[in-house]
C-alpha cells in the first residue's frame, strides 16, 4: 500500500509535473518567477492549498455529487440522483472558500507565514493547477488516501518547477538575449527546455 | 457607441495587445490540447463562446453587483457557461470531449476570461463588452491556431487528420518530428511566435530592468 502511494507521489512530482507536462498554472508560473524568494513563497502556498482542496473535493464528489451518493438520506427520489454535472461549480466554490478560510486562519495564528505569502494566497483561487488537480482526481477515480497523496505531490511538483525556473531567470539577467525574445519570449523557451528535461523521468516506476 | 471605437476594441487585442503574447493571460488551459488542429479549433470555439457571453452578461449586471462579492458572481457566471459547453460536448462529440479531458473544465480558470470581466466588462456597456470579449478570444485563437497548425503539420504530417506530407511510415517521404507532439514544443512555438510578433512591432519589446555596468578597465598590477 505504501509503495502504491510512494509511486503515485513520485509520478505526480516528476513524471506528470503539473506545470511542465500539463501546462497548468502557467500564468502565475510565468508572471511570478522573477525572484527565487517569491517563487518559493508561492510554491509553498500552492502545496498547502492543493493538499487540502483535492481531498475535500474528493469528499464532496463521493458524498454529495456522485450517482446515488445521496442515498443515505433515505429519500426515494435521491437514490439514483446523479449531480456530477454540477461538479465544476462545486469544486471552484470549495477552492474559493477554502482559500478564504486558509487566509483567515493564517492571518490569525501564523501571521509570519501570512505576511510571507501576501497577495499570492487569494490569487491561488484562479490558478488552474488547483482546479486541474481536482479534475484529474475525478477523472482518474482516486480514493480519499490517493487524493491526499496526489494533491501533495502535484503541489510539490509545481513548487519545484517554479523555484527552478526562478533560479534560471535570475541568472538569465546576465545573458545577452535578442531584443524580441527578452522577458516573456526567452522564458517560454527556457520552460520548454525544462519540460524536455523533465520528460526524461517518463517511465520511472517504483 | 462609435463604429471606430468598436473596431479598435475588436482588433486591438489580436496583434497589438495580444492576451497571450503581451498580457501573459490564459496560457494555462490551452497548450496541452494543441497537438491536433481539430482539438485546437474546438477549444478556441469554446473560449470564444464563453468569453463573449461572459463579458456580455457580466456587463449587463455590472451596476447591480456589490463590489465585494463581484469575483464570486463573475466566477459563477463563467462556470455556468463552461458547464454548458462541457455538457454539449459530452452529448454531441463524446470522443472529442474525452480527448480534451479536463481542459474544457479548466476554461473556468483561464485568466483571460476573469481578467477581461474585471478589466473591461465591469466598466463598459454590454455590447461593447461582448465585442471586447470576442476580440480577445480572437487574439487567443490566432496564437493557438499557429501552434496547432505547426504541431500537427510537422508532428504527424497531417492537417485536420488529412495527410499533407505523407510520413515514411506510410510509404511517403516525410520523417515525422516526434518532438512536435510532445509538450515542450508548444513552449518553443509560442516563444518563437512572441519573437516574430515583437520583431514586427518593436514597441512590445520588454526593457531591461537594470543596466549592467560596463567592464571596468583591467587593473594593471604594479607588483611585478
Amino acid at each position: 500500500m505504501l509503495e502504491h502511494y510512494l509511486s503515485l507521489f513520485i509520478r505526480a512530482v516528476f513524471v506528470e509535473n503539473m506545470a511542465l507536462a500539463f501546462f497548468l498554472g502557467m500564468c502565475t508560473f510565468l508572471a511570478i518567477s522573477k525572484r527565487v524568494e517569491t517563487a518559493l513563497g508561492l510554491g509553498i502556498a500552492v502545496i498547502v492549498v492543493l493538499t487540502i482542496t483535492v481531498p475535500v473535493n474528493n469528499l464532496v464528489l463521493h458524498n454529495l455529487l456522485d450517482e446515488g451518493a445521496l442515498a443515505w438520506t433515505g429519500i426515494a427520489a435521491l437514490q439514483t440522483l446523479d449531480m456530477r454535472f454540477l461538479g465544476l461549480l462545486c469544486y471552484i466554490g470549495v477552492i474559493a472558500a477554502l482559500v478564504q478560510i486558509l487566509e483567515m486562519t493564517l492571518d490569525r495564528y501564523v501571521p509570519a507565514l501570512y505576511n510571507a505569502l501576501g497577495i499570492f494566497l487569494p490569487l491561488i483561487t484562479v490558478n488552474c493547477a488547483i482546479l486541474g488537480a481536482s479534475l484529474f482526481m475525478v477523472e482518474r477515480h482516486y480514493d480519499f488516501g490517493e487524493s491526499v497523496v496526489f494533491g501533495f505531490g502535484a503541489g510539490a511538483g509545481w513548487a519545484l518547477a517554479i523555484v527552478l525556473l526562478a533560479a534560471i531567470r535570475e541568472k538569465l539577467k546576465y545573458s545577452d538575449v535578442p531584443d524580441g525574445l527578452k522577458g516573456l519570449g526567452i522564458t517560454f523557451i527556457v520552460t520548454g527546455l525544462m519540460s524536455l528535461g523533465f520528460m526524461s523521468f517518463a517511465g520511472v516506476q517504483l | 457607441m462609435t463604429t471606430a471605437k468598436a473596431k479598435s476594441v475588436l482588433f486591438e487585442p489580436i496583434f497589438n495587445n495580444n492576451p497571450i503574447a503581451l498580457q501573459i493571460l490564459g496560457i494555462c488551459s490551452a497548450l496541452a490540447i494543441t497537438t491536433t488542429l481539430e482539438n485546437t479549433i474546438t477549444m478556441c470555439l469554446a473560449v470564444i463562446f464563453v468569453l463573449t457571453c461572459a463579458n456580455f452578461s457580466i456587463a449587463l449586471i455590472r451596476n447591480l453587483v456589490p463590489s465585494n462579492i463581484r469575483i464570486i458572481v463573475q466566477m459563477t457566471i463563467i462556470t455556468s457557461l463552461v458547464i454548458l459547453v462541457d455538457q454539449v460536448l459530452q452529448a454531441y462529440h463524446y470522443a472529442l470531449s474525452r480527448e480534451l479531458s479536463v481542459f474544457v473544465g479548466l476554461i473556468i480558470t483561464n485568466c483571460i476570461i476573469l481578467g477581461r470581466a474585471e478589466a473591461f466588462a465591469m466598466s463598459n456597456p454590454p455590447v461593447m463588452s461582448a465585442i471586447d470579449g470576442f476580440g480577445n478570444a480572437l487574439g487567443y485563437t490566432v496564437v493557438l491556431l499557429f501552434v496547432g497548425f505547426c504541431r500537427e503539420l510537422f508532428g504527424s504530417g497531417t492537417l485536420f487528420g488529412i495527410p499533407v506530407m505523407l510520413p515514411t511510415t506510410e510509404g511517403g517521404w516525410y520523417y515525422t518530428n516526434g518532438l512536435m507532439l510532445l509538450p515542450p514544443s508548444a513552449f518553443f512555438l509560442i516563444g518563437v511566435f512572441i519573437w516574430a510578433l515583437r520583431a514586427w512591432k518593436p514597441d512590445q519589446v520588454e526593457q531591461d530592468q537594470f543596466e549592467i555596468a560596463p567592464h571596468t578597465p583591467a587593473r594593471t598590477s604594479q607588483a611585478f
